[in-house]
């Protein structure tokens, strides 16, 4: 069985900055529960020869070369956000400090 | 509480992050130009951006290697190993300073790990501060808080966001625990910081300018009761700006922790903001909390895997560590510990090396560029090394050791050098700057000098020599200056003979 309590996930939503009911988070207690559950039967299939891989093609090294491209225009760069100063982003106030 | 109380009480320990903005000319993941090669300098708000910097759907990142090279180059330059297999990760958190609601950075598996830095304090006493790993990371956009009283985050209405510095490529330098350090401790900490500052600059991976924050420094700082054995609780403290502050900031927060501790009070563990103006730290958000990042291995990236021949060719290149370098000059200079740091003081140890190269006496070049030349770009508001060039300051001192160039003339030299009149043998030329070797000039003006002084005269001939002091002047005062003064003095006294 899974470790989701709904503490976790009420502890998860705050990180994410999502208000959550209690409905929801007993809602989400079991949903979340479950896929983890899920994922976790791979670990009963994989073997000790399988190594561990965060990526199904075994490539690496794949670099770009330090040449400076095309930019976006400020216009284009605030096209889809709601709310902005003309050159700047506009965000509600931050609670808490900065990372 | 009073400093020297604190370490009565308790041992300082210390950690550092040192945050390096590699100057490559885009950034880490995107193909956008890079601010921090360009200074920082103001550009227009988010016109450094790419899709990729803005976290758009459907964007994906790709690796610069030219910064993956810098970062190898500073790995080694810290003496570290080269991991043969390094990945990034996403560092989770809801911030808008980056759009992806992640960072980019490495986590399990940094590109360098266990190096060493050597450092050397005022005193001579030498530290070595062991290198716990270096990783690749992307910087973070700029946040204006409008609204609250003092632009600070609390009572902000809202925010204003810049992605120019977004995706910056950086390197995070993270130190092992430093203990030992005992009074010292704010001076390991400047010391350190310098130490990492020349590293970079002599790799010129960086432009290295701390108050245009190319160069970051986060302080854990902690206590342990002496003979306790265990360990107190950490804070970090950021916003440390100066190799000043870096000092300020570890005494206060001693001195701050001593303080709480020694009245029975408890450590929270916490990041600290250090504020420059008032000298003191204030409380940040609690670790606990948003230290839970949830980091796993990013996908849209693949392995780093540099190969030994990339990693020898790079080893190779790299120059003389600055520690070394400055012992060697030093040495091969023959200067006293005052005499060198004079030197470093003044950041001028390229230009006195170039112009020893260039055939200079060492203490000369250093008297030229600590004094007169430094004197001349502080008045200008300019830096010393823009003034004059290392090869003219040379040929400067070699015309006053032939005696064709007393030292004052040789500074009406300079001043012509630095107005653009042309190089020193030039100047002299133009401006007849020449001391007089032909006698004859020098006699008349003698006779002139005994004849107007007839007391002083009678004084020298009774045998008083220190009396010839007031003709030399006169004599050194009618050739203006392109009299050699020691020439002057032997015949004043032989014509007063005569």
């Amino acid at each position: 069985m899974s470790e989701i309590t709904p503490e976790t996930i009420a502890h998860l939503a705050n990180l994410a900055r999502i208000a959550l009911t209690p409905d929801e988070i007993e809602k989400l207690t079991g949903e979340l529960g479950a896929i983890v559950d899920s994922v976790a039967k791979v670990s009963e299939v994989a073997t000790p020869d399988v190594v561990a891989t965060s990526h199904p093609i075994r490539l690496v090294n794949v670099f770009r070369d330090d040449v400076p491209g095309e930019t976006l225009t400020t216009a284009q760069a605030l096209a889809g956000a709601p709310e902005h100063d003309g050159s700047r982003f506009q965000v509600s106030a931050i609670l808490g400090e900065e990372q | 509480m009073d400093y020297d109380k604190a370490l009565e009480l308790f041992e300082p320990v210390l950690g550092f992050e040192v945050h390096v903005e590699l100057n490559t000319q885009t950034k880490m993941f995107s193909d956008a130009p890079n601010p921090a090669a360009l200074g920082n300098v103001h550009a227009e708000p988010n016109t450094y951006i790419t899709p990729v910097d803005l976290g758009l759907p459907g964007s994906l990142p790709v690796v610069n290697e030219q910064a993956i090279k810098y970062s190898i180059s500073l790995g080694l330059a810290l003496g570290c190993e080269i991991a043969p297999s390094s990945r990034f990760a996403r560092k989770n958190y809801f911030y808008p300073d980056l759009a992806k609601n992640y960072q980019i950075s490495q986590y399990d598996e940094p590109i360098a790990f266990d190096g060493t830095v050597e450092i050397e304090l005022a005193s001579g006493r030498v530290i070595t501060v062991d290198i716990e790993r270096a990783h690749m990371e992307e910087d973070a956009g700029k946040l204006t808080h409008i609204g609250g009283a003092t632009g600070r985050i609390q009572g902000a209405e809202y925010s204003l966001v810049d992605y120019n510095r977004a995706g910056v490529p950086l390197v995070e330098i993270v130190t092992k625990m430093i203990s030992g350090t005992e009074a010292d401790a704010p001076e390991v900490g400047k010391a350190y910081v310098s130490a990492i500052r020349d590293i970079v600059v002599s790799l010129g991976i960086s432009e290295a300018k701390m108050e245009r924050g190319n160069l970051r420094c986060d302080a854990n700082i902690s206590l342990s009761p002496r003979g306790s054995g265990t360990l107190g609780t950490r804070t970090e403290t950021k916003n440390v700006n100066s190799l000043r502050s870096v000092e300020r900031a570890i005494r206060y927060e001693i001195q701050r922790q001593a303080a709480i501790l020694a009245a029975g009070g408890t450590i929270t563990q916490e990041t600290r903001h250090w504020h420059e103006d008032t000298g003191v730290t204030s409380a940040g958000r609690p670790k606990s909390d948003a230290d839970d990042y949830r980091y796993f291995p990013e996908p849209d990236l693949l392995p780093v895997e540099p190969s030994l021949e990339l990693i020898a060719e790079l080893r190779a290149a790299l120059p003389e560590a600055p520690s070394i370098r400055r012992k060697r000059l030093k040495e091969a200079w023959g200067f006293t510990d005052l005499e060198f740091q004079d030197v470093l003081n003044s950041g001028l140890l390229v230009e006195v090396e170039e112009t020893v190269a260039a055939g200079a006496a060492p203490a000369q070049a250093r008297k030229w560029w600590t004094g007169e030349i430094a004197r001349l770009a502080n008045a200008a508001g300019v830096d010393a090394s823009t003034l004059v060039s290392p090869i003219h300051v040379s040929e400067l001192v070699a015309l006053v050791e032939t005696g064709e160039l007393t030292d004052r003339l040789a500074r009406q030299v300079l001043e012509g050098v630095v107005a653009g009149e042309g190089s020193p043998s030039e100047v002299v030329e133009t401006r007849g700057l020449k001391v007089v070797s032909d006698d004859t000039a020098l006699i008349a003006a003698i006779d002139e000098a005994l004849a107007a002084q007839p007391d002083v005269l009678e004084k020298i001939r009774d045998g008083k020599v220190q009396a010839a002091g007031a003709v030399i002047g006169a004599v050194m005062k009618a050739m203006q200056g392109t009299a050699d003064a020691a020439r002057v003095r032997e015949l004043v006294l032989e014509r007063a003979q005569a």
